[in-house]
């Protein structure tokens, strides 16, 4: 087997507070190949965002990576300096983040942030860094560039923005961009535009993308494959027609279910009982436990993540049978 | 742009009258100047030939509307004590006091930003408290008291710097400045101290908060994730979102610095309008304080109105608004 583009194992990033040690992110496995588009999904709380800034080193005091390996092809990037790990930021990894109101700065003219990003890493004079980044901002489909780059960030839309944010992120053609909910703040059809967009692009560059996310629908139009977090750890991973077709884990089954399908018109939507535990306190054994109906004795142990190999585990007991949802045929 | 500056000069036009009333009527209030003018001894002619020569004998609105008259012309009145004309008395001592004030403004901004930035971007290390303690100083010492304790520390004991006076200066565009010449800057180091401490306090504590702030916006996190080395984060990023709150209160700051340098100008014998002002509110040296007063006026807006104009450079959000906006 290739060495993978990135794998995380085991990771752990903590929030040491007053209140006690928020295990935000508690033992994360992940596997990304070259070129590949992950989404990671989850609820509000279940750590997928802090999964994507600790793989940057990216988490504010007072969390802390406390545990575990990011190996970006093959260099461990949890115990890198910060000198190295500025080297990769922005160049061989980017980012982009939630909200493209807050991301950024208001202040500084497009020109200036697009130029600053291309010149952190490499030493080209200002003016190829402007020609670079009015490409860049062509590229994502904005019109009359150069007019764009003197403009401040409140004279664009939102969906205008987070196009600038993925301009920035494509600016030096990264290994991998992690995008953390890039789109929930934008209306319908400009999430549908930015989606391909992006998907466009990343294949043209061979970019892989891990896709952070609480939608399972632009998962399923996005992404190659799917790992699923509650409670700060994977529950599990698969392709996409794996996870939609045939869940194993109850969680999956349960947020599958609770998204509107036409296969089942007219019946009641299916909810998961409960709430997302309080990542203060957590219930001994698997997190899930308290709301699931599946639970038994054997889930006051934490089980291990079992499958049928690498990229299609879950981490259940009883996990459901194959093929075991009412409308799968 | 244009109209923005005209309609704001119109506003403070207004300001400055209604300013000229209050000051006059206030003035009447305090005393009558001819009790301190003229001495006991005089007999009742010399006492109405001076009152006559002052203009005392006519009523409170003929006196303000012979103001208001050769106001309009340039002319304040004449200084009761010095027998000549007021606004030149005030503008004579006018750049002692803002050379004092710009050099304590420097100081405090100088030091002030930089040690905020420190305490917020490292609110728990030593340094960081260390700083914000010393700023509780700054804020509640009194300045008279800390002035006094800088001279007996400085110049009485260690006999470093002269306690007081302006010491030589050189002529720049006809004016006299004292920080042009190694004995004037020497002069000038202690008050000027004196005179930051309280707004080196604001500074730090205002560029602390405003820190805080914005170190936790998701642009400083963007900004990191693009590569960015942490001073060019610290220096522009976060820099230029800060200076907003902290050029404001600077604006209002330097006005008050210039108009009420009173007590540190005293403690250090500074020839400036300060001092000025105090002998002549002792003297009831009505036109002078009017004078006075007048200036720091004007000043403030001046001030105000080139804060606004720094405000539209710093924030792009910010458009000056014309007729229509």
């Amino acid at each position: 087997m290739t060495e993978p583009l990135l794998r995380v194992d085991g990771l752990r990033t903590h929030f040491l507070t007053r209140a006690g040690t928020v295990k935000a992110v508690d033992g994360v496995d992940l596997r990304l190949d070259r070129g590949e588009i992950l989404g990671l999904v989850g609820e509000s709380g279940s750590g997928k965002s802090v999964t994507g800034q600790s793989i940057l080193g990216l988490v504010d005091p007072p969390g802390r990576v406390v545990g575990g390996r990011v190996l970006f092809q093959g260099e461990d990037l949890v115990g890198a300096g910060e000198k190295r790990l500025r080297a990769i930021r922005g160049r061989r990894i980017a980012m982009i983040f939630q909200d493209p109101m807050m991301t950024l700065n208001p202040v500084l003219s497009i020109g200036t942030q697009m130029v600053e990003a291309v010149r952190a890493h490499e030493k080209v004079s200002r003016a190829e860094a402007w020609e670079r980044s009015r490409r860049a901002l062509a590229r994502v489909g904005i019109a009359s560039p150069d007019e764009r780059l003197a403009s401040y960030p409140h004279q664009f839309s939102g969906g205008m923005r987070q196009r600038v944010a993925i301009a920035i992120a494509l600016l030096h053609s990264p290994d991998l961009i992690i995008a953390d909910e890039p789109t929930t703040a934008l209306d319908v059809t400009i999430q549908a535009q930015i989606l391909f967009e992006v998907q466009k692009l990343c294949r043209e560059t061979g970019t892989a993308l891990i896709w952070v996310t609480h939608d399972l629908a632009v998962v399923s139009a996005l992404a190659d494959r799917v790992a699923v977090m509650y409670a700060g750890r994977v529950v599990e991973t698969g392709t996409v027609a794996e996870i939609i077709g045939n869940p194993r884990h109850p969680y999956t089954r349960g947020l599958l279910e609770s998204v509107p399908s036409r296969n089942r018109r007219g019946v009641p939507l299916r909810s998961i009982p409960g709430m997302t535990p309080s990542v203060l306190d957590l219930p001994e054994g698997c997190a899930f436990r308290p709301r699931c109906d599946r639970s038994s004795g054997a889930c006051t142990v934490m089980p291990e993540l079992t499958g049928e190999r690498e990229n299609r585990a879950w981490r259940c007991w009883n996990p459901v049978a194959a093929e075991a949802r009412g409308d799968a045929a | 742009m244009l109209v923005f500056i005209l309609r704001r000069l119109a506003q403070s036009a207004v300001v400055v009258v209604a300013m000229s009333v209050l000051v006059f009527a206030g003035i009447f209030a305090i005393g009558n100047p001819i009790d301190v003018l003229i001495s006991p001894e005089a007999d009742e002619i010399e006492r109405a030939a001076a009152i006559a020569r002052l203009g005392l004998d006519k009523p409170m609105h003929e006196q303000f509307i012979r103001f208001v008259d050769s106001a309009l012309g340039g002319d304040l009145g004449t200084s009761f004590v010095h027998g000549v004309p007021a606004l030149g008395l005030v503008l004579q001592r006018f750049p002692a006091t803002l050379e004092l004030a710009l050099c304590a403004m420097l100081v405090a901004v100088v030091l002030g930003i930089p040690l905020g930035l420190w305490a917020g971007l490292k609110p728990d290390s030593l340094a960081g408290r260390v700083i914000m303690t010393g700023s509780i100083l700054g804020f509640s010492l009194p300045t008279f008291w800390v002035g006094m304790m800088l001279i007996m520390a400085f110049a009485v004991t260690l006999g470093w710097l002269p306690a007081g006076g302006r010491g030589e200066t050189a002529s720049l565009l006809g004016v006299q400045w004292s920080f042009l010449t190694a004995d004037g800057l020497a002069h000038l180091i202690l008050p000027a101290v004196n005179l930051a401490l309280f707004k080196l306090s604001l500074v730090i504590r205002l560029a602390r908060a405003g820190t805080r702030e914005v170190a936790l916006q998701d642009y400083v996190k963007f900004a990191r994730a693009k590569g960015l080395a942490p001073a060019r984060i610290v220096g522009v990023h976060i820099l230029k979102n800060i200076m907003i709150p902290v050029v404001t209160v600077l604006g209002l700051e330097l006005g008050s610095v210039i108009a009420f340098s009173v007590v540190t100008e005293s403690v250090f014998a500074w020839p400036g309008m300060g001092k000025l002002l105090i002998d002549s509110i002792l003297q009831l040296d009505r036109p002078v304080v009017i004078a006075y007063l007048l200036v720091t006026v004007l000043l403030f807006v001046v001030i105000n109105l080139i804060v606004d104009l720094v405000y539209s450079v710093l924030d792009p959000r910010i458009r000056l608004g014309g007729g229509r906006a």
